[in-house]
């Protein structure tokens, strides 16, 4: 089988200190992204398991999936799981879910939860759109936007180019580093002419290192974009797949002149976390409890 | 909150921003817009909010450079029968 590099690490993990069985309110967030899937679970607010998969040809089956792997040896069930939210792209299609709510919300509360109440600026870079995402300290969205119309600076795109230069997707952030100088930037934003704007600059001679150093800008750069247009407050935090790329992360801060949060999670998990912690406060609703 | 429905290419940047504090649900600016580019529904960015919010359709949102184009003259202002209907001022554009 050929070398699949564009191929992402899944994952899972479970917390050695909680004991479900102890827990009054036990909630689940799912996100069904279009390149991963996320499920989340939480024990009275705190983070109990998790789950990260390649999202597969259909929604609820990769929900399914999600949700199994995150279960898996916890001893947890689906039916012991009182509220579950929905989330992403495939959002509508899973049939488990109580309550379907947005990547934007559900970002920004995972993200309050993630790095804290001083987070006011959100960059989601997630598969295939990016959302920049201004919120309070609780976590609410004060102010968004979204860009989905190509997929520029996503993960697929990314993928694209980890193929394209047959370069493992876990090393392109540091590879886009080894260049003696920065290159312009290339000047397509869309994937695709991107990638035929590399193929010309590798026959040229241009070593990967330097034409990943020239996507990596260009996307840091389109992204920077959309910031500004909500107007970057700090703190900063990166959400989403990309967020693991130091080589578009440090370009973002180099531009902006903000330095992002340190990631304390896995950050494709934050869409996922904030539907469980939205799920918790749909309980607590239900039960009089806020 | 403020929605940017929208986005930004080569040529400009093309968003229709909705301040959903301002906006009460009315229906108006759907029925004022002549190709549908709003809806009403629940707000799926704020599980709390009570009441109903308007929307840019999904339909619409990566082509509203076009879908706008036949309101919006290239020279003389005129003023936008969505921007008309919305007694709150609720809808704002880019461009
Ligand atoms: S007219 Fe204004 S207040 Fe009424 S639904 Fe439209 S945006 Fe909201
Ligand atoms: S400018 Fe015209 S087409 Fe565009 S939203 Fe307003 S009323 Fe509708």
């Amino acid at each position: 089988m050929a070398t699949e590099y564009w191929r992402w690490p899944e994952s899972r993990w479970t917390s050695p200190e909680i004991d479900w069985k102890a827990g009054r309110i036990v909630t689940a967030g799912i996100d069904v992204g279009s390149v991963s899937s996320q499920a989340v679970v939480m024990v009275d607010g705190a983070l109990f398991c998790y789950g990260s998969l390649r999202t597969g040809s259909n929604s609820p089956e990769s929900a399914q999936r999600a949700m199994d792997f995150a279960l898996a040896e916890t001893g947890l069930v689906l039916a012991d799981i009182h509220y579950i939210v929905g989330t992403g792209y495939g959002r509508v299609n899973i049939s488990f879910a109580q309550r379907a709510l947005t990547e934007i919300a559900c970002h920004a509360r995972g993200a309050n939860f993630m790095y804290g109440p001083t987070v006011k600026t959100i960059l989601d870079m997630g598969g295939q759109d990016c959302k920049a995402i201004r919120c309070d300290a609780k976590g609410k969205v004060t102010n968004f936007l979204m860009n989905d119309k190509c997929a520029a600076g996503t993960g697929r795109g990314m993928e694209v180019f980890a193929d394209l230069l047959s370069v493992p997707i876990a090393d392109m952030g540091r590879m886009s580093f080894e260049v003696e100088a920065e290159p312009e930037p290339v000047s397509s934003t869309c994937v695709v002419f991107a990638k035929s704007e590399a193929v010309g600059l590798l026959r040229k001679g241009w070593p990967k290192e330097k034409v990943l150093a020239a996507y990596s800008s260009a996307m840091a750069h389109r992204v920077v974009e959309l910031l500004q247009r909500i107007q970057v407050e700090e703190d900063f935090a990166v959400t989403g797949g990309i967020a693991k790329n130091e080589g578009v992360v440090k370009r973002i801060e180099k531009e902006l002149k903000i330095k992002a949060l340190e990631p304390k999670f896995d950050t494709q998990i934050a869409g996922a976390l904030g539907g469980a912690l939205f799920a918790k406060a749909l309980v607590e609703k239900d039960r009089g409890l806020r | 909150m403020l929605a940017h429905y929208g986005y930004k290419d080569g040529s400009g940047e093309y968003f229709i921003v909705v301040d959903t504090d301002k906006c009460d649900g009315c229906g108006r600016c759907v029925s004022a817009c002549p190709y549908g580019v709003f809806e009403i529904g629940e707000d799926e960015n704020d599980p709390f909010r009570e009441t109903v919010v308007v929307k840019v359709s999904e339909s619409h949102r990566k082509k509203i450079k076009y879908s706008c184009a036949p309101c919006k003259p290239v020279s003389g202002k005129k003023s936008l029968p969505c921007l008309e209907s919305c007694a709150p001022g609720a809808i704002g554009h880019s461009w």
